[in-house]
């Protein structure tokens, strides 16, 4: 510990604390452009001098370290002389354009200007220009007003880990740009909005929409990933205008992603729905909500009546708040039904059977960063889960081992120690290789259920680096498993082994969960009998369909079936915000409003509940999911639901749903590997699927700037292993058909994609295009 | 006055720069010492510390001491490099020394790499300086060749790897910081301090960066001991020193003189003055050091301190010389050019400082000065001097500083004649 002197207020600081820090720490300000507490130091903008006892000149703030003993003024005549002297330097060739800059208001070179700049300045010359840069869809740029911080270029290269900024030429001539003047196409890029301490990056979709002075502040919370991101949402005139984020060190630390920052963009479409509607014959007429909720009650005792309680089925958009997700479970199961889910993206609910369905993380995210070895099953986490994917990037910096099992070699933002990428059908295999070199340096035997996978997966040499590495320090090593897990058609098997590994050495585990899925288990958005699982619900058509905040094709992974089923029953009614294709099939469409409209809750893969607040009066009709079902359980006569506001909806679930400890299941009955229908083998694709970042949820599939950008592509494109793709005359864009065994068949874009291993076609889900594809591992593949 | 040879080979030898020259006055018989006899790197220091050698690119900075500033025991790899940047106005010494004299260098970066524990050098050479580099690769041939540089070396365990590398043509490449930046394949821009490259150098790991002449002057010093070396020079500033004459002389070039040698000895072993012309003023150290009037200059002696106390400095012992007829108004224009297309662009005053100095200087020129823009540009000066990360900054700041204090009213002048016009 040093004993320093700022502004003589003594103070007890760790000895190599930068002096800037210090300061901060005892609430003593030092005006600043390019130190930021995320970022590597720079020193560069030289407006944090200080005056330092003893030393010949000012002192950098954010670049000298604490000495014991050091005294230091940050109002001294020499300080703030050095102070405005750089003030004097930055404003020279930065542009007087205050009045229609967006950065106006919230401007620390403004702000500053006011505290050490002249009113009048001495520099008579021509202001310096710069050419202006277009850098993509989310990111307005002027450069002239750059103050050459290098902020922007820092998280680039040091939290998100791909650097798309850089400075070329020297002195005056330095610009602030891009490669070669590429785009940037980082999935957490808004954060350089923020960092940006002028208006030479500020947001494209919010561009010339507001004043920041006019924006009222909410308090919300992300529900488009697991991680919970927190957020203020910003409105003017009861009109969402833009997204920033809100300090949380333990869930986003000062970052969101750009799902979280532009999704909102979805609230202000065209597509809302705004009114209750009716379909009479082949078209909508718009109704009140009297009539809405009489038809439904209607339509739904029609059906209870004919074919029992069993014949209604209800999906739930995993986006839904803890209590939507409550009242819609206890309106079905106040019918006595069953048949509730939200999990339209998985297929194997063979682990439904143990009990308990909740798992989540077994650490607090925040550790995420400090954790010592990583082993990723079946994860995109970069494009999944942004933010995660930026505190395992932190992890590699500081020395952590990342091992990854996927099907696609995914280009992610931390280095991969060792990798295997093999065909979907074998991550299960592979998984328990690894589990196999487990249990040899444990000393334990593998059960015999997972030995026929182990055979599967054969010997590789990476499998014992990947056990030696969990093993050698279990507290702190980590299986992850992402999306694909979850989709795959042996998620139990892979639950399973990875239970086993983490029962026998002691590794902690995370299972990531699409959005809110964990705070709907723990509400009750899951059948109690496993047999009402989403899959059944959706491929045994029912007589009627109740479906909440769902595109019934791109939510779900199950193709057309949903559809199909739609069709044929004879009641559906649709609680949705948007317009979309479901709509088609529905008797009855009640207007609810998206998160931004609906306070609530969100329980995050660490099993953290955060309440997200409502910053905005819903539009037209349309009501808050929660009011809406609350009324209709009222209409519908049942007993329970007179909740006056949301916080007895809240406490009511506290007292129903109790903490669930951690419990996975592991005595599975594991299904073995299956051989392909004795079908030519050489002639399948093994299909690879995902969910592309801005193809996950109705509110980014709506989001107009999100649409735009490098990770989207309108209309969907397979990928093929680059060799293979030369034994077909492929050029990009060339379209092929698709076809599932049973004879479903698209044709769609096929292009050489270096991430596909052999014999794989990568095709994304989350698209209309795709849909008839469904859940088929397997594909043939023709030229068109 | 003749000149004394440290650095520079003696006019008689032919082909200095190969190994059989070199070898026939005795280079690399300090290197074979202390390859067999396993010198202690203690004993090296010391000597060098008795020699009074002090850095010769300019900040003057005793060399003895810098190398023991190296953890050398510190596990892991560490580097000792040459800075060959010489780009400073003016400056143009190290370019003779490699080009006539590279085996020196050579065997200077060697025993300076084994005192610090560094087994692999480079010489980091700016990229205009084509010829010298040609023969130092040359010289680093003919010493793999001849066991001199290698592994294992003279059956030995010391081992000392040396390669060269080119600048891109960036003054800013011959700041240390930066000249690691370069190095390592980024953009040249300096680093801020600490850490210090003794502690977090090239490629992370810790490194010594030496001027040319200084590493030159070791064999000598390691060969005849660094009292020999001390008794050259004058207290505080030991040995010889290249100095590179140029401006109005009948004879401009460089010239190896012992320290302390008075200015007019040097100016007269320079030619004198061109065409019976008067001097006017001297740069004495590179475009970067304040300007000196005539008689101050006349005065002094050529070392360390004695330009010091005149308000100038050594340098890199690059010596600008004007007479009557030079316009201050256009050779401070001249100057604040270079920096202001010299300076990297990192922070902020130098960055926005140096162009707005050049501009005002530059209208002054055109007939559009105003006589306060005179204490403007000093005001801005003090604002740019010491508050940047590395000494460019500084180097823009003193010459306009410098200027204005000996020749404000040649400024004025021109400021007054062109209103009158």
């Amino acid at each position: 510990m040093a004993t320093i002197e700022i502004d003589g207020k003594s103070l007890e600081v760790e000895n190599g604390t930068m002096i800037i820090k210090a300061a901060d720490e005892a609430g003593i300000y030092i005006p600043r452009f390019c130190y930021h507490e995320k970022l590597s130091i720079a020193a560069n903008c030289r407006m944090c001098m200080v005056d330092i006892e003893k030393a010949p000149k000012p002192m950098p703030a954010c670049a000298t370290p604490v000495a014991d003993g050091m005294k230091i003024s940050t109002l001294s005549e020499r300080a703030v002389e050095a102070q405005k002297g750089t003030m004097e330097f930055l404003l020279i060739n930065h542009p007087l354009d205050c009045p229609i800059c967006d950065q106006g208001g919230e401007c620390p070179l403004q702000d500053q200007a006011l505290g050490y700049g002249k009113d009048v300045s001495r520099f008579t010359e021509k202001k310096r220009v710069v050419e202006d840069k277009d850098i993509g869809p989310l990111i307005a740029t002027a450069m002239t007003r750059c103050i050459h911080c290098t902020r922007c270029v820092r998280f680039g290269q040091e939290v998100a880990g791909i650097m798309e900024m850089g400075g070329t030429g020297r002195g005056e001539h330095m610009e602030i740009t891009t490669f070669l003047g590429g785009s940037i196409d980082s999935e957490v890029s808004g954060n350089m909005i923020d960092l940006c301490p002028v208006g030479a990056l500020t947001s494209k979709p919010y561009r010339y929409s507001a004043r920041s002075w006019e924006l009222q502040n909410h308090d919300a919370v992300s529900p488009h990933d697991c991680v919970g991101a927190n957020l203020h949402i910003q409105t003017l005139r009861n009109e969402v205008k833009r997204i920033v984020p809100r300090d949380n060190s333990a869930v986003n630390e000062c970052w969101i992603s750009d799902r979280d920052r532009f999704g909102y963009e979805a609230v202000n479409s065209p597509e809302r729905l705004t009114q209750p509607m009716l379909k009479s014959g082949d078209h909508w007429e718009v109704t009140d909500w009297k009539t809405a909720f009489s038809k439904v009650v209607q339509g739904l005792q029609t059906e209870i009546n004919s074919a029992g309680p069993e014949g209604v089925a209800a999906l739930i958009s995993p986006l839904a708040t803890n209590e939507e997700g409550y009242l819609f479970q206890k309106l079905l199961r106040s019918m006595d039904c069953d048949n509730i889910d939200h999990r339209l993206r998985q297929v194997d609910f063979l682990a439904d059977s143990q009990q308990n369905l909740y798992s989540g993380a077994e650490l607090p995210l925040e550790k995420l960063s400090t954790i010592s070895s990583v082993l990723l099953v079946g994860s995109n986490i970069r494009k999944e889960q942004p933010l995660l994917g930026l505190k395992l990037r932190a992890a590699s910096l500081g020395g952590s081992k990342i091992y990854a099992i996927n099907s696609l070699d995914y280009h992610f933002n931390f280095k991969l120690d060792g990798a295997l990428i093999v065909e979907p059908s074998t991550v299960p295999a592979a998984l328990a290789g690894v589990a196999l070199d487990v249990s040899r340096i444990v000393g334990t035997d593998l059960p015999e259920q997972f030995s026929a996978w182990a055979q599967l997966g054969g010997n590789r040499d990476v499998y014992s680096d990947i056990a030696e590495v969990l093993v050698a320090d279990s507290a702190e090593s980590l299986i992850i498993l992402g999306d694909s897990c979850r989709q795959h058609p042996h998620y139990s098997v892979i639950l399973a082994i990875s239970n086993w590994i983490r029962e026998v050495c002691g590794v902690k585990r995370i299972d990531l969960h699409e959005a809110n899925g964990v705070g709907l288990t723990q509400n009750g958005c899951v059948p109690k009998n496993s047999e009402n699982n989403a899959l059944n619900l959706v491929s045994n058509p029912r007589s009627a369909y109740l479906l909440y905040g769902l595109d019934c094709v791109e939510d779900s992974i199950y193709g057309n079936v949903l559809e199909d089923s739609l069709k044929k029953a004879n009641f559906v009614v649709s609680f949705s915000a948007f317009k979309s294709e479901s709509m088609n099939h529905a008797d009855v469409v009640l207007p609810i409003t998206p998160y931004t409209e609906c306070s609530g809750h969100f329980t995050n893969v660490e099993g953290m509940t955060q309440r997200s607040n409502a910053a905005a009066l819903p539009r037209g009709e349309a009501r808050p999911g929660w009011k809406v079902l609350r009324v209709l359980a009222n209409q519908l006569s049942l007993s329970g639901f007179d909740f006056v506001d949301l916080n007895d909806v809240n406490s009511e679930m506290e007292n129903t749903i109790s903490e669930k400890p951690f419990e996975y299941p592991h005595d599975i009955e594991i299904t073995l590997p299956d051989k392909h229908n004795g079908q030519d083998s050489n002639k399948l694709f093994h299909r690879i699927m995902d969910v592309p970042i801005y193809r996950v949820d109705p509110l980014v599939r709506r989001a107009t700037a999100l649409q735009k950008t490098a990770d989207n592509s309108i209309r969907p494109i397979a990928g093929l292993n680059v060799e293979q793709a030369r034994e077909f005359t492929l050029r990009d864009g060339t379209l092929m058909n698709v076809v599932t065994p049973e004879g479903n068949g698209i044709s769609i874009q096929v292009q050489a994609d270096n991430r596909v291993p052999v014999n794989c076609i990568y095709i994304p889900a989350g698209y209309i295009e795709t849909a008839p594809l469904g859940v088929a591992t397997h594909l043939t593949l023709e030229e068109v | 006055m003749t000149e004394v040879r440290v650095c520079l080979p003696e006019s008689n030898l032919e082909e200095p720069w190969t190994l059989a020259a070199y070898e026939s006055t005795g280079g690399y018989q300090a290197w074979r010492k202390i390859i067999t006899e396993q010198t202690p790197p203690e004993d090296i220091i010391e000597n060098l510390k008795s020699s009074g050698l002090r850095g010769r690119g300019g900040a003057g900075f005793p060399t003895g001491l810098k190398l023991s500033f190296m953890p050398r025991n510190a596990p892991g790899q560490k580097y000792i490099v040459c800075n060959s940047d010489e780009s400073e106005p003016g400056t143009f010494k190290d370019r003779d020394i490699i080009r006539l004299n590279p085996h020196q260098l050579i065997e200077g970066m060697a025993i300076a790499g084994y005192t610090i524990g560094a087994t692999v050098g480079y010489n980091y050479i700016r990229g205009e300086y084509y010829e010298p580099w040609a023969r130092f690769e040359a010289a680093l041939t003919e010493a793999y060749e001849a066991g001199l540089l290698g592994h294992s070396l003279l059956n030995s365990d010391t081992s000392f790897d040396l390669y060269s590398q080119r600048g891109a043509g960036a003054y800013i490449c011959g700041e240390e910081t930066a000249l690691l930046e370069s190095l390592e394949g980024k953009k040249g821009q300096p680093r801020f301090k600490p850490p210090f490259p003794a502690q977090v150098g090239a490629f992370g790991r810790p490194t010594t960066i030496n001027n040319t002449e200084s590493l030159s002057s070791i064999p000598p010093i390691m060969r005849k001991g660094g009292k020999w070396f001390a008794d050259l020079g004058v207290e505080k500033s030991g040995g010889t020193k290249v100095f590179s004459v140029s401006g109005h002389v009948n004879k401009p070039g460089n010239y190896e003189v012992p320290l302390g040698l008075p200015f007019k000895e040097l100016l007269e072993l320079a030619g004198g003055i061109r065409n019976g012309h008067q001097l006017k003023a001297v740069i004495p150290g590179g475009s970067s050091v304040p300007v000196m009037p005539a008689a101050n200059i006349m005065a002094c002696t050529m070392d360390y301190d004695s330009l010091q106390q005149a308000g100038s400095a050594l340098g890199a012992g690059s010596v600008i010389i004007m007479d009557e007829t030079t316009c201050m108004v256009k050779m401070l224009e001249r100057i604040s050019y270079f920096y202001y297309a010299e300076s990297c662009g990192q922070c902020t005053p130098c960055r926005e400082g140096t162009g707005w100095l050049y501009r005002v200087i530059h209208r002054i020129r055109n007939g559009q000065g105003k006589l306060t823009d005179l204490d403007l540009l000093v005001d801005m000066a003090n604002r740019i001097e010491g508050r940047t990360i590395c000494a460019l900054g500084d180097a823009a700041a003193w010459p306009v500083q410098s200027f204005m204090k000996h020749y404000r009213h040649e400024f004025e002048a021109m400021i007054q004649s062109d209103k009158a016009a």
